[in-house]
């Protein structure tokens, strides 16, 4: 059930250097879709053909990158420089495992001990260095390449109801995609699009989207989510997403406002099937792929679905299954109702 | 069965075992010593002593080597909600814990980490968030956590050892697993090699949390010279070499009120012997380590400190050097092998033997 999903996210897929997962993808979409494409920026585009019953273009998207780091340059001890690829807090990453370049290195990033650094609040990522065993400058020049791609080194993990792993933004994402795309047609051909660079400023989508001109535009996301004990004195932060409350939809986020005629369909759509479901809080920050999707030619209508990760950006998030399966429920409950009249303004 | 330095530091790594809660560890070096010593006991708090006799003449004396086998760690304070609040055992940074995996022994072994707000939501990002504001996530609906886990039960980082290149390892708790996999090499090589004096292998409890398990072992053995072997600061991103020790470079032998000045000047005489590179680690008080309670337990203890150089102590990925490792223990052993059975007439306080001439 999860091991397609154990797959994706143990692969590796910085912003710009997907490959790993391409081929993920495209070995799972192999014999479900029609006119497999990689895009000049690197996404996988391709139509599963539907029933015919309406003519409408649907582009579905779930970004194959994720949060991660890449090689800067090298110390004369041997240690790595590095710098973040997307939203990284660089207090994480001190006492991280990582696997560096494209032979994956175990490496560590190193932290002086407390004895020695009390007091020490934060240190700037390029302050941070990677320790692989080399010593030397031109061992660790002989080994790597500045500009190679760092990503956690996370097992995934069944914790019970959830999974604990890395990169489930948004592996989560396309392997609820690659479900859909590989159960029953739909009424319309779908247009997928398993996009890049969604965490360097959504350039994939924007280019998969140019390509494709959809009339409207789901996105398969994951979304934040800190439901933990509160500080009574702080804002509440429960109220972004709440884990196994369903997967959520956005009404409105940093790079979007959700098409309203959308959010009703899905909405009706989850009621009439009785799937859980919850709204994403328009309080936090954070854009997804439709951000770029809903600006694209003359516009698409757009709505994101999203299921609720605690300590996404980071070595480990945790995720609902049930939310997970979920996601993949509504929006197949959704597109089997999906016509032209949704989009109908009254 | 010839020892696998790496394997051996692996398994003893891997044990879940903080201070005051040493079982796991304690099994796996029972497993090691015991075909390496003639005896080997638990005592009460916990500590496993392993003697191997010596071909001295009765009364043979005692050397105690001393490395402690408790890591840091956490422990349960609070359960709320499905989550778990944690206090420290031993001298955690909180600050190198946070997004880390753990795993929590409850009634049965929970995998989780301490949660760390996405930067979506992070409050602050300019510094780290107070003990108290930290929570761990095993994942589970709140009603199964209140059922598995307990205020009392212990956390320890889900870290597997990772070899670096070179003779590099990166695990949890090599402080002070490596000093325990320094004395099963020096018992390993000494299996082979004669030596006057009986040899008192000591895992010990609680150091991190004031070397409480050394107080106790000391008191027992009432060795007539004792050896603490520990980790010593690394050069590294962060700790210079005014304050840290080179990697590779070989053990250290620390010096300074802590420890008797001719046994150290015996110990630098024995690495010179058998060819070892150390260096020197001035400690100027308080060695923050178990060689600090044998000195002075019952009549004072004639005592040394063997450390290896570590980068990232304390925290869930330290870095050695395997060959600093294997020559610490070369080094004991033969340290050990060259002890006349007379040696400690050779600690005698020089001012001593003048006095007598005087007197005489």
């Amino acid at each position: 059930m999860t091991d397609v999903l154990r797959e994706l996210c143990e692969a590796g897929g910085i912003s710009g250097d997907e490959g790993e997962v391409r081929a993920l993808i495209l070995k799972h979409l192999e014999g479900h879709v029609e006119d497999v494409r990689i895009d000049a920026l690197g996404s996988v585009l391709a139509v599963k053909r539907g029933t015919g019953t309406t003519g409408l273009r649907v582009m579905a998207a779930a970004h194959m990158d994720e949060v991660g780091m890449m090689v800067m340059g090298f110390d004369s001890d041997g240690t790595i420089r590095f710098s973040a690829v997307g939203g990284l807090d660089a207090r994480i990453l001190p006492g991280t495992r990582v696997l560096v370049g494209p032979d994956r290195i175990p490496g560590v990033i190193g932290w002086p001990p407390v004895h020695l650094n009390r007091g020490q609040e934060t240190m700037p990522i390029d302050r941070l260095r990677i320790d692989i065993g080399l010593t030397k400058r031109e061992a660790a020049q002989k080994a790597l390449t500045p500009g190679d791609p760092i990503i956690f080194a996370s097992a995934f993990e069944v914790l019970g109801p959830t999974v604990r792993g890395k990169a489930l933004d948004d592996r989560a994402g396309c392997a609820s995609l690659l479900k859909l795309v590989q159960g029953d047609p739909f009424p319309f051909d779908l247009h997928v699009a398993f996009t890049v660079q969604e965490e360097v400023g959504l350039r994939g989508a924007r280019a998969a989207a140019g390509r494709i001109r959809p009339d409207v535009a789901f996105v398969l996301e994951t979304t934040a989510c800190h439901d933990l004990p509160q500080d009574p004195d702080e804002p509440d932060q429960t109220t972004i997403t709440r884990l196994g409350g369903g997967p959520a939809i956005t009404v409105v986020d940093r790079s979007m406002v959700s098409d309203p005629r959308l959010v009703r369909h899905l909405v009706r759509s989850a009621e009439a099937a009785g799937i859980p479901h919850q709204f994403r809080s328009p309080q936090h920050a954070g854009g997804t792929d439709a951000g770029a999707i809903h600006r694209a030619g003359a516009g698409v209508p757009s709505a994101v679905v999203a299921n609720p990760c605690r300590y996404l950006h980071g070595p480990y998030a945790i995720m609902s299954i049930a939310d997970w399966e979920n996601q993949a429920a509504l929006l197949r409950a959704a597109w089997q109702t999906l016509d032209e009249n949704v989009l109908t303004r009254r | 069965m010839p020892l696998d330095l790496q394997e051996h530091l692996q398994a003893l790594c891997a044990a879940p075992a903080p201070s005051g809660h040493e079982g796991p560890v304690r099994a796996i070096i029972q497993d090691a010593w015991a075909g390496r010593a003639d005896k080997l006991r638990t005592d009460a708090l916990g500590n496993l002593i392993a003697v191997k006799r010596g071909s001295g003449p009765e009364p043979r004396r005692s050397i105690m080597l001393c490395a402690h086998m408790d890591e840091i760690g956490l422990i349960v304070a609070e359960v709320r909600e499905g989550f778990i609040r944690t206090a420290s055992l031993g001298g955690i940074d909180y600050r190198v814990l946070l997004a880390q995996p753990v795993l929590v022994h409850g009634r049965r072994t929970l995998k989780g980490l301490f949660g760390a707000a996405p930067p979506h939501v992070a409050r602050s990002r300019d510094k780290y968030p107070a003990a108290d504001d930290l929570w761990v996530d095993v994942g589970l609906p709140a009603d199964e956590v209140s059922a598995l886990v307990r205020v009392g039960d212990i956390i320890t980082v889900d870290a597997p050892a990772v070899p670096l290149k070179g003779d590099y390892l990166a695990a949890k708790s090599l402080d002070n697993r490596l000093a325990v996999a320094v004395v099963t090499l020096c018992l390993d090589e000494l299996a082979r090699r004669d030596h006057a004096w009986d040899v008192v292998g000591v895992a010990a409890v609680q150091e991190e949390v004031g070397s409480y398990g050394a107080l106790a072992a000391a008191y027992q053995i009432a060795p007539d010279m004792a050896i603490a072997i520990d980790g010593s600061w690394g050069v590294q991103t962060g700790v210079g070499d005014d304050e840290g020790f080179r990697l590779g470079d070989g053990p250290t032998i620390a010096r300074g009120p802590n420890f008797h000045p001719l046994l150290v000047k015996a110990l630098h005489a024995a690495a010179d012997d058998l060819e070892i590179e150390v260096q020197i680690e001035p400690t100027p008080g308080h060695s923050g380590t178990d060689a600090w309670e044998i000195q002075v337990s019952r009549e004072g203890v004639p005592t040394g400190l063997i450390g290896v150089p570590m980068r990232n102590m304390h925290t869930p990925a330290e870095v050695v050097n395997l060959r600093d490792v294997t020559r610490a223990g070369r080094l004991l052993a033969g340290f050990i092998a060259g002890l006349a059975p007379d040696f400690l007439d050779s600690l005698a306080w020089p001012e001593a033997a003048t006095s007598k001439e005087r007197d005489a």
